[in-house]
């Protein structure tokens, strides 16, 4: 099987306010995928679906071909790291060694040492003494000391400076020249992902509206910049979306380079994951409100 | 070999291929010289697998490289007449400028190509 994760018909209900559904999703082996969205729009939720943290839900959701809806227990093919640790603070690098090592059949303790001794952790420092930095790092190290081949983070970079977000996505690159292994993380630092992923999966209100590769997304979407007596010369169909300021129009258009030659006079502006996020969010409000 | 991404707007994918025909034309990469793994070079270059793949489907469909199963990909033999074609066109390009600016100043034929062989000249002896 070419697929690491395979959801269909997911539905899972918080109360009359939140649903997260999900009819079908597919994250193939040896990619690296991003999943964005505001806070509170079931990127966690998701994940915890998948882990089975929260096991109470419809549907179906297989894990390398295997359907996983027990008990949330140490799986070997999966690293975790959520966005708090889960290690009491008292314990020392090395006590989580030995945790580990009876837990995981695969631990492989010089794997973990290598990853301390390159992330300048003393395994004798208490969990307490760390940085928040250094937390992460020693969490995402053990995550892949027992050698999964699938690594589940949600929000592994939010709260860390950018030279330590550095090191950390060169350490999923680094896991990734696996081409067996897999990342799927979630973030709101979209940058992070902007060159790195191979698809993007924006979820909005426990949707995914959006699910396509990188490139399909950055290389084609762009921003039109106007004025409002010109954003009226602009042909309705081709406005995905539209954010009114007071001085100028920001419009989302898709296949920028033809838009570009349609509108010959017209600013478009590469987009980032960011501005993408906010007209999608923020622009489908605005068409309400007129 | 040089390879510079930068963020002006032409997609990664272009960018890593642009640069790896100029390795090839410049000789920087050789005929049969394994190009770098598609992951290895995502991981240097630190952008996406799947960019890197669209880039070497490209080159391999226009027949700078080959890509053999297992074992990576290669710059291409078959190619060497395209790549002579390109460099000539890439001289070509530069040629007609500078015969749009000779008009332009009303330079003849003769002190252009007079001017080149000196230049051509005065490089050799440096």
């Amino acid at each position: 099987m070419n697929n690491a994760i395979e959801i269909k018909d997911l539905i899972k209900k918080y109360d009359d306010k939140f649903t997260l559904k999900v009819p079908k999703l597919t994250i193939t082996k040896g990619t690296i995928v991003g999943l964005i969205g505001e806070n509170g729009a079931g990127k966690t939720t998701l994940i915890k679906c998948l882990l089975g943290i929260i096991n109470k839900y419809e549907g179906q959701i297989k894990i390398f071909s295997k359907e996983e809806k027990e008990e949330y227990l140490a799986k070997e093919d999966i690293g975790v790291v959520l966005d708090n640790m889960f290690f009491p603070d008292i314990l020392k690098p090395k006590d989580i060694s030995i945790i580990m090592h009876d837990i995981y059949k695969t631990w492989d303790k010089n794997l973990f040492y290598n990853y301390l001794q390159k992330f300048n952790i003393s395994p004798q420092t208490q969990i307490k003494k760390l940085s928040t930095g250094t937390k992460k790092k020693l969490e995402i190290a053990t995550a892949l000391s027992h050698k999964p081949k699938l690594l589940i983070l949600d929000e592994p970079t939010s709260g860390l400076d950018p030279v330590v977000r550095r090191e950390i996505l060169d350490l999923f690159l680094e896991y990734m020249q696996n081409p067996e292994n897999t990342i799927l993380l979630s973030t709101h630092i979209t940058t992070d992902l902007e060159h790195i992923a191979d698809y993007i999966i924006f979820i909005n209100k426990g949707n995914i509206i959006l699910n396509a590769t990188r490139d399909e997304i950055l290389d084609n979407y762009g921003i039109l910049k106007c004025g409002e007596q010109e954003f009226n010369t602009i042909a309705k169909e081709d406005i995905i979306s539209y954010q009114k300021n007071r001085y100028d129009y920001q419009i989302l258009v898709k296949d920028k380079k033809n838009m570009q030659k349609k509108y010959k006079n017209f600013i478009i502006d590469n987009i980032t994951l960011e501005d993408l996020m906010v007209l999608k969010i923020k622009g489908a409000n605005n068409e309400r409100i007129n | 070999m040089k390879i510079i991404i930068s963020n002006n707007g032409t997609p990664f994918y272009e960018q890593v291929k642009e640069a790896l025909i100029t390795a090839i034309i410049t000789g920087d990469l050789k005929e049969d010289e394994i190009l770098p793994s598609i992951r290895s070079l995502a991981k240097d270059l630190r952008i996406s697998v799947l960019t890197i793949k669209k880039a070497y489907d490209e080159l391999e469909k226009e027949g700078y490289i080959i890509t053999k199963q297992g074992k990576g990909s290669f710059v291409s033999l078959q190619n060497l007449e395209l790549i002579k074609e390109l460099k000539q066109q890439e001289i070509e390009k530069y040629l007609t400028k500078i015969i749009e600016i000779a008009k332009l100043y009303n330079i003849s034929e003769e002190e252009i190509i007079d001017l080149i062989k000196y230049l051509f000249r005065s490089d050799k002896n440096e």
